[in-house]
């Protein structure tokens, strides 16, 4: 099992969710953060004066995939995801060591 | 129904109206319809119904003004401040509502002390009642106008000091500025016997006295108050610009009142006040969005709003004095000219924090000006050759700016000594919301 965390644009989300609809993904987990990557913020003005704004608002998705998935769930996220320009963001893989359904206590695989 | 007979029926409500208009009048007064008068009889003293109703119905309009400028201002701020800076503008209802009829009123228009405050025969409204007269309208009504007048000036200042100012502070602050400052610049310019009036200054709607008074004492106010904490360093963006367009757009509405109330009649005064009012907050609001398209790369939403109150601000004094062309020439230089005094602020480092001294003392300095230059109805400035008249605008402003900055700073180094007008580092960290009044203005 692994968790597939991919830190992505606001305004990708609904177009990364449609195609992991579509790959067959049934659940995702998604967060509202900020953060910066190598762009290190960005500046804006205001009343004249220039301020660099170091945390940006990304969309964190969480997927937790059997191992033979990950790289599908990638392929959609780089697809959907992918703008070209700086800030597009990351996508994490992480192992996962246990799942467990809290209603039944169905764990691994049947969990997800 | 049909439509015909719909249109009867109001036709018929309408003149029903326009009867009833005319009892209490005529009871009052003994009279009928003027054209059922004879000729040659002569009316006694009634208001006139057309004017008082208008001078009501702008009392009213600038009084929204106040929530407009709370709007204005709180969408400004950061989040944990919107409260905090909204209740600057609606207890300046409260205090100087009160105030006024106790002492502003007679402070400013009561009889005459050497040319410089009025005196205090009138305090509590005194010797005033429903038949008493100011022109044609009733006194009562004159005294309300003006007090709104009183009001939203104090609360023009609170958006220099807003973010850090200690609330028990702002309060007394504002109780004291408005009867040593607001009220005796009032006498001086609209005063009967004022020293101002006397030496023939022309401020139709209060560019001096609301709008130099109140924005160089902004300027006076954070000398002594100080920046934010992390000021330049951090960049403390609006919370919510959809509240200061809302504001922007309520102080617009309201200002009608404020300029074409001014005539203090339903005449062809009030109508060029009010034609002039719209085209110099329209042409500063394009002024001022061109300017920063240029200069910035994008209009913003916050410009655009800022325009039109600089735009209202500068047409204030001109509005009764000056033709449409010139309101045109007065609104398009005014959002130039407050844009940049706005842009001044980080370069000089001063923290007017929502720019009360950028637009209303710089925009009101230039509106009164404006009036010295332009004016040629009810009034001549220098195009129509009256050199003299710009020299007195500059007089007024000259005396308006000096008396409101020493006596502002008088006031808060007092108030700092006494009370201290600055909250902790700790609370304006947290926010003067939950520190000055124990609540948020949102609840995620």
């Amino acid at each position: 099992m692994k968790k597939v965390e991919c830190i992505i644009q606001p305004g990708r989300l609904d177009e990364v969710r449609e195609g992991l609809t579509d790959a067959g993904i049934t659940g995702l987990t998604v967060t509202e953060v900020k953060g910066y990557g190598r762009q290190k913020g960005h500046t804006e003005v205001y009343r004249g004066s220039e301020y660099t704004i170091d945390f940006i608002p990304k969309i964190k998705i969480e997927v937790v995939v059997p191992k033979d998935r990950v790289s599908g769930v990638i392929d959609t996220v780089l697809e959907k995801a992918r703008s070209g320009r700086i800030g597009d963001g990351k996508i994490f893989v992480i192992p996962v060591e246990e799942t467990v359904r809290i209603r039944t206590g169905e764990r691994g695989h049947e969990a997800v | 129904m049909n439509d015909s007979e719909i249109f009867s029926r109001l036709r018929c409500g309408r003149r029903i109206g326009r009867m009833l208009l005319h009892v209490p009048v005529a009871m009052g007064a003994g009279l009928v319809l003027p054209a059922l008068s004879f000729a040659g009889e002569k009316a006694a003293a009634a208001p006139d119904p057309g004017d008082t109703a208008w001078m009501m119905v702008s009392t009213a309009l600038v009084l929204l003004m106040l929530p407009g400028l709370a709007l204005f201002y709180g969408g400004m701020v950061r989040k944990k401040n919107v409260l905090s800076s909204m209740m600057h503008s609606f207890v300046a209802m409260a205090v100087i509502g009160l105030q006024w009829v106790v002492i502003g009123y007679t402070l400013s228009f009561g009889p005459d002390v050497g040319h410089f405050v009025g005196g205090l025969g009138s305090a509590f409204l005194k010797g005033i009642g429903p038949a008493t007269l100011h022109g044609t309208i009733p006194l009562y009504i004159f005294v309300m106008f003006q007090g709104m007048f009183a009001i939203i000036t104090p609360a023009l200042i609170s958006g220099a000091v807003a973010e850090r100012m200690k609330f028990s502070t702002y309060v007394v602050f504002i109780l004291i500025w408005s009867t040593v400052v607001y009220d005796p610049i009032a006498h001086w310019v609209w005063g009967t016997g004022g020293w101002l009036l006397n030496l023939g200054a022309l401020d139709f709607a209060g560019g001096t006295v609301v709008h130099v008074s109140s924005g160089i004492s902004a300027l006076a106010a954070v000398v002594i108050l100080g920046r934010r904490k992390g000021f330049l360093k951090t960049a403390f963006f609006p919370h919510n610009l959809t509240l200061t367009l809302l504001g922007a757009g309520l102080l617009w509405f309201g200002w009608f009142g404020f300029n074409a109330g001014s005539a203090l009649a339903s005449n062809g005064s009030a109508a060029l006040a009010f034609t002039n009012t719209q085209i110099a907050a329209a042409a500063a609001s394009l002024s001022w969005m061109f300017t920063e398209w240029r200069v910035q790369k994008q209009p913003s939403a916050l410009g655009a709003a800022s325009g039109i109150v600089a735009g209202l601000v500068a047409i204030t004094p001109a509005a009764g004095f000056v033709t449409p062309p010139w309101a045109i020439v007065i609104g398009l230089a005014a959002g130039v000219i407050c844009y940049f005094a706005v842009m001044l602020k980080s370069r000089a480092g001063y923290d007017d924090s929502l720019d009360a001294f950028g637009v209303h003392g710089v925009g009101g300095t230039f509106g009164a000006i404006a009036t010295g230059l332009f004016a040629t109805v009810g009034g001549t400035g220098l195009i129509g050759g009256n050199g003299r008249q710009l020299l007195v605008q500059l007089t007024a402003v000259g005396a308006t700016a000096l008396y409101a900055f020493v006596l502002t700073l008088v006031i808060l180094w007092v108030l700092d000594k006494t009370m201290g007008i600055r909250v902790s580092d700790e609370e304006e960290l947290r926010g003067l919301d939950e520190t000055q009044h124990g609540e948020h203005g949102y609840h995620d």
